[in-house]
């Protein structure tokens, strides 16, 4: 069965997707980059979000990554920051002062992608401990690498995560990078330079903070997603927005080249 | 005094228990061979600092060689968890492991208030998050120019940087290219260098984005070729994404990973090492 077959905004209820969760977040988590922004990316979703946006509609979207690679190019999906990938086909590669200092300190990056282990309703996230206690956490997470000051100072921040009341929590345990922090002013109080979370994609629908109160609330519902789910799988009382929209379902061209991209990959698995 | 030493040498010489050492070299030559050799010599008590420990330490902290760990990301790039840096940190094995933890950008700061002899660095940062509370050798500043507060994060200044770089000439300058990380910053912080580098040629040509470690900043230089394997040496080898992938089963319980300390660094020589494998 072609996949141009199968394509279409809405899903019959009950009827399974012709594409996995996590191709339909990397196909919105992509449609939100737009041509010629300095992209600040990560690994795992974020770069193949960004590598697929490049190919597609932003092919002069600037890529950089913390290891020092500026504008880079990679056309196979990189394992992580230390793929070589990424160094050689980059403009240049700069030092890690110059990376965090000159580039992303100043506001100089347009977009910053983020992953998480925790959100909350702000969407301050948590890669740092799960558990209550600092000291003697439940599991040690890596901790902030460099999301903390991505978080600060981007113009704008993408959030990409799977939505489960794990994940979506009504606490996090460790506030490691600051999306909204308590509420309005929260960022400015915290001379944090950036605007803070623009998106937060997941594998059920996209959020965005609400202009006033800076709380996240659903305006997206992916295809085939029920809203009981969504809100099944979110650890707080989700606000909702009066103009719901379904998210357009990804298109043939989009999931032939997300397919093809992580065919690419290096990692190793079935 | 010649500055060309055995890496044996060089470890057994220059690097002490209870030293504050960094191992530098961010995605790209990581030292991976002085690393083990510190292993081989059974270095105890360390203070190791790296951005991103890495596999690299990972074995130094499963094999009970590190007291406190300071880092700002500590994972398997790409695959996922450093498990002996977990089991350390969460279960005490082999011994209990302390942390302090930071950001890249407050760690990357605080090598340049070391290299630049400065008791502090400043930076936009941390601020809002539990690292605040959590953490030490950070302060809370009045910019004296303008109203706003700033973070200062404390200056590192290594005992000993160990970095690995691509070449050394004969009169001891050593050279590195491709991505450079913090390593220039963590080189010029420390009291003592010892620099590893894949082969010594008689002159540098000029590189993409090199880095050039003047004689007079090094300690000693050891040829360690495929000394960052299964990281990558640029001009040498690619990394090795398949010795990531499989350390996370290697190093996922005690007993293997005691097996692979036992057969792959302890059952060997560092003259033996080109390179030391993991499940190679």
């Amino acid at each position: 069965m072609a996949i141009s077959e199968v394509n279409r905004d809405a899903l019959v209820e009950g009827e399974k997707a012709p594409w996995n969760s996590n191709e339909m977040m990397t196909i919105a988590a992509a449609r939100t980059l737009k041509d010629g922004m300095i992209c600040f990316v990560g690994i795992g979703i974020p770069s193949t979000a960004s590598i697929l946006a490049k190919a597609t509609h932003a092919p002069n979207l600037v890529l950089i990554y913390e290891s020092g690679t500026v504008n880079t190019d990679p056309k196979t999906l990189p394992l992580s920051i230390g793929d070589p990938e990424l160094a050689n086909r980059a403009l240049t590669v700069v030092s890690m002062p110059e990376i965090f200092n000159y580039w992303l300190q100043p506001g100089r990056i347009d977009v910053g992608f983020l992953g998480a282990a925790q959100i909350d309703r702000y969407a301050n996230i948590n890669t740092t401990v799960i558990g209550e206690s600092y000291e003697k956490p439940k599991v040690r997470l890596p901790g902030a690498g460099g999301a903390t000051e991505i978080a600060g100072a981007c113009k704008e921040v993408i959030i990409v995560l799977k939505q489960t009341t794990r994940t979506f929590v009504s606490e996090i345990d460790f506030i490691t990078s600051v999306g909204f922090g308590d509420g309005p002013g929260a960022r400015e109080k915290n001379g944090l330079i950036g605007g803070g979370p623009r998106y937060v994609i997941t594998d059920l629908g996209i959020l965005e903070p609400d202009p006033e109160s800076k709380e996240l609330v659903l305006t997206s519902i992916h295809p085939g997603v029920t809203l009981e789910q969504i809100r099944e799988n979110t650890g707080w009382d989700l606000k909702v927005a009066a103009n719901l929209v379904t998210t357009s379902a990804p298109t043939s061209s989009e999931l032939e080249r997300v397919r093809a991209l992580v065919a690419t990959s290096s990692r190793k698995k079935s | 005094m010649s500055k060309f030493v055995t890496l044996e040498s060089a470890i057994s010489a220059h690097l002490h228990d209870g030293d504050t050492v960094a191992l530098e070299g961010f995605t790209h030559l990581i030292p991976f061979a002085a690393g083990q050799e510190i292993i081989r010599q059974r270095k105890k008590d360390l203070t190791a600092i790296r951005l991103t420990p890495d596999l690299l330490y990972d074995q130094l902290i499963g094999a009970g060689c590190v007291k406190k760990l300071v880092f700002s990301w500590g994972g398997n790039p790409g695959v996922g968890s450093l498990h002996r840096f977990r089991d350390a940190y969460q279960n005490a094995w082999p011994r209990p492991l302390e942390i302090e933890e930071h950001t890249h950008a407050g760690m990357t700061n605080r090598y340049l208030a070391g290299a630049s002899g400065m008791p502090f660095a400043v930076l936009r940062g941390y601020f809002g998050t539990d690292l605040v509370e959590n953490t030490t050798n950070i302060a809370t500043i009045d910019s004296p120019f303008t109203d706003e507060k700033i973070l200062a994060v404390a200056a590192i200044n290594p005992d000993v940087t160990i970095v690995h770089a691509q070449q050394a000439d004969r009169n001891g300058n050593v050279m590195a290219w491709g991505i450079i990380g913090s390593s220039r910053e963590a080189v010029f912080a420390a009291k003592k260098v010892i620099v590893t580098v894949e082969e010594i040629v008689d002159s540098f040509e000029p590189r993409f984005n090199s880095v050039i470690y003047p004689e007079a900043l090094i300690t000693s230089i050891s040829l360690a070729p495929r000394g960052a394997w299964p990281s990558y040496a640029s001009g040498y080898y690619d990394r090795d994404n398949d010795a990531y992938i499989a350390w996370d089963e290697i190093s996922k319980e005690r007993e293997s990973f005691t097996r692979w300390l036992d057969d792959e660094v302890y059952g060997k020589r560092v003259q033996d090492l080109t390179p030391v494998g993991m499940g190679r």
